[in-house]
């Protein structure tokens, strides 16, 4: 398998904190990778760094480049894109224009169609809703909203921050089953997630973050049964 | 055994334009109970707070809490009267230490005014070493102690939740209302927040209680109501609504062993 | 400058021999206005407008630095003081009241109008409050440029002359009296008066930051919802805070009018709120010795440039190139611009501010 996103002695400070000291991982070509750990482990601080929100040390290798230091826009065009804790939904935006939004790098207009209606295939929510504002949809329609605009960019790599959180266990399995359909389709995601259990069943691999540290790296199959991490992350 | 009511709903119906967001809703909540309020996003769970904690007024129907009637009331004058909340996106005050935040709270049962606070009085001083203290015990008993100096907005995510919790608490409320406390916390995380509820409880608060925690909410709370579409659907024991199929239609799915 | 303010702050905290400090400020700031008028008496005028604007600056600062209600009309407060005491003291009406009346009625019509301008405005926040204060500071100059008839009451745009000057007993600020062999001159009274009212406002204002009502100030400005959830009452304590900041620039009004003698509207023009705001602005917003820096700054500041530019130029140029007024407004403006670029917090930044204009975020 060839290596997608490739991540080596990264390490972020700000504040005076230093929230991610020195990691390496790397994420292959068409997998689904997740990334566990307490809160203030430094998971949300890695993705942040890697998609150039936050300054860092260390190198990104996206396909063999070294993207470390490129702004945030540059690294959309290379096929990057972020689905923020939180969701970061245009709120006074209608669902169409959040989800253009996310084809902004693009110039491709018969395309961006096509791939609009394929988001409403996939979200048939966001299709009923599209003229509807993004501030005005419950927090699940949100975070289909957020996931449908990062699909809009054609990301090679899909960065995930927490899409369970908030939401009701019904809309959590359809939103993980999503998840599961983009990487089927042959997208690679990297995942960080608070539900470990949900989060490592629908992964290949997983790494377990603690104190801005990776420190344990193995399959998914194998970290669900690890008894460190049940007892940890998993509540046993 | 009966004990006494503490809240009393009653019919609240609220819309925003053409969108019904309450419909009718009924429940009542018992003294020193922890109460459950689950179902769907976008089911009118937090719409219920907002109108209990005085942010929206309902169209229809009233509420009673401690033998008053509180609709219409200014957000403030509810707290005044003993409902407190925490926020489900985290509303800290983020430039303020995680000590001021919780001296904040205290705001609402201590009286030092502007002239006080200029001839700095013997009472001004003397409430406001009070307000130190209260605050720092509160900080101890949610387990944040440690960070009392930090600014709020700096803490991991679990602590400012019970960094909420505890700024909640300095309102000296009787009922405590929690929008999804548990919201991106792990496992452990969870089960130590659990703990911290039920200290609160034994403590006298009563809790109101919206969270997506299936496991928790079912292990934790004495009585749980379910929304869908801004409607009660069901509302009993946790055994006895997780078996519902309304509820496992709408809301619970496959999320349940 | 910055150095006995620092002392003076440390002297606060550390017990350990102050007193020879604090004798050593008094001393400084009791001698500094025969020094100054041994170079010229304008300067001694030119201190007390810089003291006058320090009171201003931290008027503005409870309702900017610590409220965070951005307010671009602050200079009408000091119009409705200033006019309050030239109109009950002056031949206008034919009213002679004591300062000592009539600054405490300067102060509570100030309260009146902080009120009647915050009221209305009680759930804008950000552009659309400026925007209303804004236009609410050019209202009151408008009105006292017209009060002229049917019934004269501001003398309309010529003003009101032959204000009267502050009186104690036998003691007239504007003529010269002789004490202890050293020529008290009228200047000179203002100083040590505008002085004592200064250490006041710095007082009231220190003691409001740290007080409850200074803690709710500051979580209306970080959340409005959740600082009512807590049981804050928004509505009050936001007219407090305008209300107490209008009161400052009452008072200081008063003095102005009484300082000068002569007003007119056209000292209270809305580039005169602006250049309050940025005292309050560069100084480092929230921080009270900060603000008061700013202020004395971009007070004096001005003045040497206007007194060293010309001869400058002329030693360089043989001739005037550049008018001062012109240089003195680009150097002004220009040092905004970095200050905001390198020190966005300020030259003196409150611990506060520092913290919510560093760049990083919780993870």
């Amino acid at each position: 398998m060839t290596v997608l996103l490739e991540v080596k002695a990264l390490k972020v400070a700000y504040g005076g904190i230093n929230a991610v000291k020195g990691i390496d991982f790397t994420v292959g070509e068409g997998e689904m990778v997740a990334l566990i750990g307490a809160n203030g482990a430094g998971k949300t601080t890695t993705l942040k760094a890697i998609c150039g929100l936050l300054h860092h040390g260390g190198t990104v290798r996206l396909r063999g480049e070294d993207v470390s230091g490129f702004p945030a826009y540059k690294l959309v065009q290379h096929g990057l894109a972020l689905v923020p804790e939180g969701r970061g939904v245009f709120g006074r935006l209608t669902v169409r224009e959040n989800l253009q939004m996310g084809a902004y790098v693009r110039n491709d207009k018969a395309e961006i169609r096509i791939d609009l209606d394929r988001i409403y295939g996939l979200f048939p929510r966001l299709a009923e809703r599209r003229n509807q504002t993004g501030g005005t949809l419950s927090g699940g329609e949100q975070q289909m909203l957020a996931i449908g605009r990062a699909l809009m960019s054609r990301p090679r790599l899909l960065l995930l921050d927490e899409p369970s959180m908030g939401l009701a266990p019904l809309m959590v399995e359809k939103i993980f089953d999503t998840v599961r359909m983009v990487s089927e389709e042959g997208v690679t995601v990297l995942l960080v997630e608070q539900n470990a259990k949900l989060a490592l069943e629908a992964s290949h691999r997983g790494y377990v973050m603690e104190s801005g540290l990776i420190t344990l790296a193995d399959g998914a199959r194998s970290l669900l049964e690890n008894p460190l991490v049940r007892k940890a992350y998993l509540g046993e | 055994m009966r004990t006494a009511q503490l809240l009393e709903i009653r019919n609240i119906e609220k819309r925003f334009g053409g969108l019904t967001a309450l419909a009718d809703v009924s429940l009542t909540i018992r003294q020193g109970e922890i109460y459950g309020l689950i179902g769907p996003n976008g089911a009118g769970k937090t719409t219920l707070f907002n109108v209990l904690t005085g942010l929206y007024v309902p169209d229809r129907g009233e509420f009673e809490f401690d033998g008053a009637n509180l609709v219409g009331l200014k957000p403030y004058r509810v707290a005044e009267s003993g409902i407190a909340r925490t926020f489900q996106n985290i509303r800290l005050f983020g430039n303020m230490s995680a000590m001021e935040n919780v001296m904040v709270g205290r705001h609402v049962r201590t009286r030092a005014g502007a002239i006080g606070a200029i001839l700095r009085t013997r009472r001004t001083r003397d409430e406001e070493a009070a307000i130190r203290s209260r605050s720092r015990e509160l900080l101890a008993y949610v387990g944040i102690s440690q960070h009392a100096g930090a600014l709020s907005r700096n803490l991991s995510y679990g602590d400012q939740r019970r960094l909420e919790i505890a700024r909640a608490l300095a309102t000296e409320p009787k009922l405590l209302a929690l929008d999804e406390p548990a919201a991106g916390m792990n496992a452990t995380e969870t089960a130590e927040l659990r703990r911290l509820l039920e200290k609160i409880r034994s403590d006298g608060v009563t809790i109101l209680l919206i969270e997506h925690d299936v496991k928790l909410v079912m292990g934790l709370c004495d009585r749980v109501a379910v929304l869908d579409y801004g409607r009660k659907i069901a509302e009993g024991k946790p055994a006895q609504v997780q078996k519902d199929p309304e509820v496992i239609r709408a809301y619970l799915g496959g999320a349940l062993p | 400058m910055t150095g006995w303010i620092a002392r003076l702050e440390q002297l606060r905290t550390h017990q350990a021999a102050p007193w020879l400090g604090v004798a050593l400020i008094v001393l400084t700031l009791f001698i500094l206005p025969f020094v100054l008028a041994s170079v010229g008496t304008a300067w001694v005028r030119i201190t007390n407008l810089a003291i006058l604007f320090a009171l201003l600056s931290l008027g503005l600062n409870i309702v900017v630095g610590f409220a965070g209600l951005l307010d671009l009309g602050y200079i009408a407060f000091y119009a409705v003081g200033a006019y309050c005491y030239a109109l009950l003291a002056s031949p206008h009406f034919g009213l002679h009241l004591p300062f000592w009346i009539i600054l405490p009625i300067g102060a509570a019509v100030a309260c009146v109008f902080g009120v009647l301008l915050g009221a209305p405005t009680l759930k804008l926040r950000g552009d659309y409050l400026a925007i209303v204060t804004l236009g609410f500071g050019e209202i009151v100059r408008v009105f006292l440029n017209n009060l002229s008839q049917p019934v004269n009451i501001t003398n309309g745009p010529q003003g009101v002359t032959l204000i009267d000057p502050f009186r104690i007993g036998k003691i007239d600020f504007s003529r010269t009296d002789d004490l202890f062999g050293l020529a008290f001159s009228g200047p000179i009274k203002y100083y040590y008066l505008l002085l004592a009212v200064l250490v006041v406002a710095i007082v009231i204002n220190l003691r409001q930051q740290n007080s409850r009502l200074g803690r709710a100030w500051v979580a209306i400005r970080e959340d409005e919802v959740a600082a009512q959830a807590m049981g804050i009452n928004t509505r009050n304590v936001k007219l407090l805070a305008f209300a107490m900041g209008a009161s400052f620039g009452g008072v200081a009004g008063g003095i102005f009018a009484a300082t000068q003698g002569f007003i007119s509207p056209e000292s209270f023009v809305f580039v005169e709120s602006i250049m309050v705001l940025s005292m309050v602005v560069l100084g480092g917003m929230g921080n009270v010795w900060g603000v008061v820096l700013g202020a004395i700054l971009l007070s004096f500041v001005p003045e040497i440039l206007r007194y060293t530019v010309e001869p400058a130029q002329k030693a360089v140029f043989g001739r005037l190139l550049i008018e001062p007024e012109v240089i003195r407004m680009l150097l002004f403006g220009l040092a905004l611009v970095l200050m905001m670029l390198y020190r966005p917090a300020g030259l003196w930044p409150s611990s506060r501010r520092k913290r919510e204009l560093s760049e990083t975020d919780q993870s």
